[in-house]
């Protein structure tokens, strides 16, 4: 029904919009057209505004009866040709787990926003705590990789929305876009570039496949799933299947398959299949990985954080540098696939890094295990609040002296 | 892979249409125990599926996890197999979608009945454009027999070994309860209108609803002293009743009983349908 599918039409200029606002818009922006939600605070701005601008786009919106329904529908949809979401936060998120697996499995792209809350449990919906950083990767049962983006304002809710897609749409496996209940809430000036721009950065759903001679390929040539090229030593990723073209196999199973989607119970096919979705994005790191740096270069100590905390972050590191300090700052715009390398490339360069998160401290395990040349790691954790610009200068103090 | 060719002339018995049978792999075999109703379910299914031509991109399987998850080495067209529970979900997103496909969910007892229950309500009173056909076999067959939502009151199974205290569902009244629009159930005693049964389905707009009662012999059989297939065969039989002869009957004369027939055809406004026109509405209004 593609007939019924339009454009984004949000005119380009200056809005002010909160976080969960920018998100839709960006996720429109990006080609959105389903978006499938339960209620749940703090994301409920979320399928409220979808409700109301999907239609206007030709998107469809549905309200399901839970988290679980929701995010089934999305994967139905995406291979229903469309790019969908849904957005949740904490208790919801844990329940979507399955099927994050599940679409991992079968590489479907599909993007979640994760509006977090504070846990465990029912927690506070109204305070901000980066509590499911680890939940997003290992949540599920069986090993499988996810693409994780951590915006800081509403402005990188909009872009950083819209890369989510890319990113789901390139490397076929579940994006997530972390937010929380304050980024969400944050009412902040947010840019919409015109159309013509915005649809250079949006990488469309492909419906055809074609092979290196630019023909398209038939039914019995296209590979439904990911595969490792021994020749070219890459991993070949097919455009997405769709139920209603050409594309789509015979059958498309749950269970272990081989990249031609036969399902079987050989240890061999297990290898191959858990191997191809895993290393299709670790083997790719560089080019999925997104991070910024800011005053690394001569630093002595450096700050690594993401989301919000990044904004506080920011702020000390000045103070510092101010007062004559050589601080740094690290910021990983995308969480997950961890930036091993580069942090790696840090740590040759400062002594101390000390990493700033607003839980008890998840990405610094993953700090220490990528640092070399036994560069000193320290997490600074806040539970369920933002740390004070002072605190963390204070901190760069105490890591200098 | 090359299909084999159909046999032109027609079948004399229902389950003897073969031609599907190993097109997938190109070879003949099917995975079920001896007996089971699915085989012949999946044949009947073919049949359908050749009789009314049907376009496979039109018409996708969805199919859950369960013993019948293996039913797509018979069945014809594109088969996804989903998440134990979470057919009708994923159904939901395709039909929303595109309008123009209707899904044939299959989805077992457990599935459907446990632990999809919360789909299947919310489905039937969306009334989306979706056919589900459930398995009905009283019993978990994959997972060795342990009892189900269906499993009848006082019968045996794995985990119900001194009987099953509980009280079975009537997957039929909550159906009609929760709004499905069409609602049917027969029995692997009743081929032919079971296949009937399936061809208005996949015509129907709404949300169409067949539950089909089928034989267990390895687990529901062997743990009710019914030794062979055609035992717990005909004990399905020889509970079913038309619909039309259960109206005279009282309750107790109906307990433990499948009353088979079409019980309710009342159509409303089809979900996804109406989305198109909402889509329609909310342009006019922003204009
Ligand atoms: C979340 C989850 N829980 C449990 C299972 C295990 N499981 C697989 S099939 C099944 C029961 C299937 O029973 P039914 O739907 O009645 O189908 P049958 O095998 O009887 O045809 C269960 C519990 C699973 N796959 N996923
Ligand atoms: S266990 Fe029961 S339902 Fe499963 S294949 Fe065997 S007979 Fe059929």
């Amino acid at each position: 029904m593609s007939e019924y599918i339009y454009e984004y039409d949000m005119p380009p200029g200056r809005y002010v919009w909160m976080g969960n606002t920018a998100m839709v818009e960006g996720a429109l922006a990006a080609g959105c057209r389903f978006f499938a939600g339960y209620p749940i605070t703090p994301q409920n701005e979320v399928p409220e505004r979808m409700s109301q601008r999907l239609p206007q786009v030709g998107g469809r919106f549905i309200q399901m009866e839970d988290e679980i329904g929701s995010i089934s529908a999305v994967v139905g949809a995406a291979l229903g040709g469309l790019k969908a979401m849904t957005s949740t936060s904490g208790p919801g998120f844990s329940l979507m787990q399955e099927t994050m697996s599940w679409a991992a499995a079968i590489e479907v792209p599909i993007v979640v926003g994760e509006v977090q809350r504070t846990g465990p449990g029912a927690g506070i919906v109204s305070l901000p705590h980066h509590s499911d950083i680890i939940q997003a990767h290992y949540g599920g049962n069986g090993e499988y990789q996810v693409i994780a983006f951590a915006p800081a304002t509403s402005q990188e809710l909009f872009d950083l929305t819209i890369e989510a897609f890319n990113a789901a749409e390139t490397w076929r496996t579940p994006t997530i876009i972390f937010s929380d209940s304050w980024l969400g809430h944050i009412h902040e000036e947010v840019k919409v570039p015109p159309l013509d721009e915005l649809k250079k950065r949006v990488i469309p759903r492909k419906k055809v496949a074609y092979d290196a001679e630019g023909k398209p390929l038939k039914r019995q040539q296209y590979l439904p799933f990911t595969m490792y090229d021994k020749k070219a030593g890459e991993y070949k990723i097919s455009i997405t299947p769709n139920i209603t073209t050409e594309y789509f196999p015979e059958w498309l199973p749950a269970v272990t398959h081989t990249p031609q989607s036969i399902p079987n119970e050989f240890q061999e096919s297990s290898e191959i299949m858990v191997t191809n979705i895993n290393n299709k994005i670790l083997a790719n790191e560089e080019k999925i990985v997104k991070i910024d740096e800011y005053f690394t270069d001569d630093a002595d100590v450096a700050l690594v954080c993401y989301g919000l905390p990044y904004r506080t972050a920011l702020r000390s590191v000045k103070m510092a540098r101010a007062d004559g300090m050589k601080a740094g700052l690290f910021r990983l715009i995308t969480v997950w696939p961890f930036a091993k390398k580069a942090v790696r490339e840090l740590s040759q360069k400062v002594k101390k890094i000390l990493v700033p998160e607003i839980n008890i401290g998840q990405i610094v395990i993953w700090v220490e295990a990528a640092v070399e040349d036994g560069t000193e790691v320290k997490p600074i954790p806040a539970i369920s609040r933002l740390h004070e610009p002072k605190e963390l200068y204070n901190e760069i103090k105490e890591a200098l002296n | 892979m090359s299909l084999p060719p159909y046999t032109p002339e027609r079948p004399r018995h229902p389950y003897e249409d073969m031609p599907y049978t190993g097109r997938k792999f190109g070879q003949a075999f099917h995975l079920f125990c001896r007996g089971c109703g699915y085989g012949a379910i999946g044949q009947l299914l073919c049949r359908v599926f050749k009789e009314e031509r049907l376009d496979e991109k039109k018409h996708p399987f969805i199919v859950g996890v369960g013993c019948y998850s293996i039913i797509p080495l018979i069945l014809p067209g594109r088969i996804w197999m989903t998440l134990h529970g979470r057919t009708l979900p994923v159904a939901t997103g395709i039909k929303l979608a595109n309008p123009d496909v209707t899904p044939i969910c299959l989805a077992g007892d457990g599935d459907n009945l446990s632990i999809g229950t919360n789909h299947f309500v919310h489905a039937c009173r969306r009334n989306i454009g979706i056919v589900l056909i459930m398995l009905h076999n009283n019993i978990y067959g994959m997972t060795g027999g342990q009892a189900a939502p269906t499993t009848p009151h006082g019968m045996n199974a794995t985990t119900a070994p001194y009987g099953f205290l509980e009280t079975e569902f009537d997957a039929v009244s909550l159906a009609i309860s929760a709004g499905a629009t069409y609602v049917a159930r027969w029995t692997t005693a009743h081929p032919r209108q079971f296949m009937k049964s399936v061809k208005k389905a996949i015509k129907w707009k709404g949300f169409a609803f067949i539950d089909m009662v089928s034989q267990c012999p390895t687990y529901f059989g062997r743990k009710n002293d019914m030794a062979q297939p055609v035992d717990v065969f005909n004990w399905i039989k020889g509970n079913s009743i038309p619909i039309n002869k259960a109206e005279g009957l009282s309750p107790e004369e109906l307990q433990g009983k499948f009353i088979v027939g079409e019980f309710k055809e009342s159509p409303r406004e089809e979900l996804s349908e109406k989305y198109i026109e909402l889509i329609k509405r909310a342009r006019e209004k922003k204009k």
